[in-house]
């Protein structure tokens, strides 16, 4: 709320764009930078990040530092990962398909991911292209088949892509999906079983810096192609043929927004597991305090969102400790009412 | 001038033979003119706006735009030269009335570049020629449609191209609206020498406004001329079957049609 006063000078009128952007990320930018630095604070023992930074204790004998950088950072890294991805994917797909409700999880790209990645762990495939392992190559390929299904349908009337048929699609293929998930699991040994099933609640049991290297890869391809779009998600947001007179090029656009977004969704998903309604709630809240300017709000949403899901975990692990909740269930339990409060706002 | 020749454009489709949208239609609209669009629904008026704009593209006949065929323009060149006001914008997300017709300079940025303090004047400069100054901080979302369509105008003189392609901007307006968008583009006309095609099925607008008119149906051209002479009670009747009094009105200064009744 801060930032939104900012942005607006003296008389009414406001600041120029880049002034606003600067103020949105560094708004936005510090409240993810104190999450990071403050949340792997916080759990069953306690430690201080004085001690945790102190150069000149040996990193031996630095117990504050062993537990911050070994124990607990890789775990709100990757929350921090997987929020922007899901939250800036969710921004995408709203302004792409000009509908509100659109996220990965109501398109059903999130279940497409987790019955890629579901598949890749629940059978031990083991290869890698370009450096990126099995999980996420396949969790990739399952949010893009799925992505592809919805969308297809959505557009195959030549009248533009309609809500209706684009949610209720998603829920059929989520459905559908699901029912394939179940079929895997059933398949599956009864150890197996269990942590496929903890693991589709969404949890971010991440112990080591390794799943999230490998992450990276298709996430730093995605936000490339993401740094692209802002300004002519503004144009496609008001409608593809007016975008498409004022010189958008729409067809290449829909292409790195999707390619983009399902690479994101993927890459998180391969993470985390389905963290459900991050890519709901953080844009629209972030919409809510910085307008609709997309080169506000993606820069805005990567940030919070990443904010927003370490703070989630922080719920996860502390509400019940010393046992640790999926944050997806947190995530679910915030991000439903939510959600129908936007549905019953538009309707 | 813009010169669209022997134009023919049919929709893709899965019969071996698509249905033609636009069959061989020309016609030439001279630079500060405003040329009307008339026709039944499904004549291909839309369409031909969009084939103008570069959003379709013909499979046969070209456009050229002072002697320069569109195709060999890249998408933002076209967008410098003509905008395109739609019948009716819905925003999914809350735009202000400022952010909309910056969206106007899209065209004349760069792909990184931010609107700097000249796009901010010429945004300012489009809202004051379009009354909708007073509304710059407004959210879009909660104008009246009258409000809502002179912004929408302004985001397209906002792109500084001196011709406008409208698509029923009246449509979805009361007769207030609709009087005072008429106003409007006269006035725009007049002042900024903004060529205009206009597409409409008010005839009484197309009378007041255009200087000539294209007569379209089943996507042929069926007459193009000075408006005096084109809409008459014959082509009325050839355009809706429908039996019409064309009048010139002394107090409206323009040909007014009233429609009596179905023909045979």
């Amino acid at each position: 709320m801060a930032v939104h006063a900012d942005t607006l000078a003296a008389g009414g009128r406001r600041a120029s764009v880049r002034q606003r952007i600067l103020w949105t990320v560094a708004g936005f930018g510090t409240l993810a930078a104190a999450a990071i630095l403050f949340a792997p604070l916080v759990g069953s023992t306690r430690i201080q990040l004085g001690t945790a930074f102190d150069r000149s204790i040996p990193y031996a004998d630095n117990i504050d530092a062993q537990i911050f950088f070994v124990a607990r950072l890789p775990r709100v890294l990757a929350a921090a990962l997987v929020g922007s991805a899901l939250a800036v994917s969710g921004v995408v797909f709203q302004a792409l398909l000009r509908n509100p409700l659109a996220s990965p999880d109501t398109l059903g790209v999130s279940a497409g991911a987790s019955l890629g990645a579901m598949m890749a762990i629940t059978f031990n495939l083991d290869f890698s292209l370009l450096g990126v392992s099995a999980v996420p190559l396949a969790s990739f390929a399952g949010s893009l088949g799925a992505l592809a299904i919805v969308y297809g349908l959505s557009t195959a009337r030549r009248r533009g892509t309609s809500a209706l048929v684009l949610l209720l699609g998603g829920v059929t293929v989520q459905a559908l999906l699901s029912a394939v998930i179940a079929f895997v699991q059933y398949l599956a040994d009864f150890t197996q079983t269990f942590r496929n099933v903890r693991w589709l609640m969404g949890s971010l049991d991440v112990a080591s810096y390794s799943p999230i290297l490998a992450a990276l890869v298709p996430m730093a391809v995605a936000w490339a192609g993401f740094a692209t779009l802002p300004r002519m998600l503004d144009l496609i947001s008001i409608g593809s043929e007016s975008a498409a007179a004022r010189g958008v090029n729409i067809e290449r656009t829909e292409r790195i927004a999707l390619v983009s977004a399902s690479l994101a969704t993927g890459a998180a998903v391969s993470l985390a597991g389905p963290v459900s309604f991050v890519g709901i709630i953080v844009p629209h809240l972030v919409r809510l305090i910085v307008g609709a300017d997309h080169r506000l709000v993606l820069p805005a949403s990567a940030l919070f969102g990443a904010a927003f899901l370490i703070g989630c975990d922080l719920i996860a692990r502390t509400v019940i400790a010393p046992l640790v909740l999926p944050v997806g269930i947190v995530t679910a339990i915030l991000g439903g009412p939510v959600f129908l409060w936007l549905l019953f706002r538009r309707l | 001038m813009l010169e669209v020749t022997d134009i023919s454009f049919a929709y893709p489709s899965r019969r071996a033979v698509a249905p033609r949208v636009l069959e061989g239609v020309s016609l030439q609209v001279h630079r500060g003119s405003v040329v009307g669009l008339l026709g039944p629904n499904g004549s291909g008026k839309t369409t031909l706006l969009k084939v103008v704009a570069g959003v379709l593209k013909p499979q046969s006949g070209r456009v050229l735009i002072e002697g320069q065929a569109i195709e060999q323009l890249t998408r933002r060149d076209l967008a410098r030269r003509l905008a395109v006001v739609a019948q009716e914008t819905q925003t999914t997300f809350d735009f202000t009335v400022i952010d909309m017709v910056l969206m106007g300079r899209y065209p004349h940025l760069g792909a990184f570049q931010l609107e700097g303090a000249s796009d901010q004047a010429i945004a300012r400069d489009a809202l004051a020629a379009t009354g909708t100054a007073a509304l710059e901080a407004r959210p879009f979302a909660t104008l009246s449609g009258g409000e809502k369509q002179r912004v929408v105008i302004a985001s397209a003189l906002a792109q500084a191209s001196d011709m406008l392609l409208l698509d029923e901007p009246t449509a979805a307006l009361d007769l207030g609206y609709q009087f005072e968008i008429t106003a409007l583009l006269r006035r725009l006309n007049l002042e900024r020498r903004t060529t205009m095609i206009v597409s409409t099925h008010d005839l009484n607008l197309a009378a007041a406004l255009c200087e000539r008119v294209v007569l379209l149906k089943h996507g042929r051209v069926i007459a193009h001329g000075a408006t005096e002479e084109t809409l008459t009670a014959a082509n009325v009747r050839l355009l809706y079957d429908i039996d019409a009094d064309v009048q010139y009105h002394p107090r409206a200064g323009h040909l007014t049609v009233v429609p009596i009744g179905r023909s045979r």
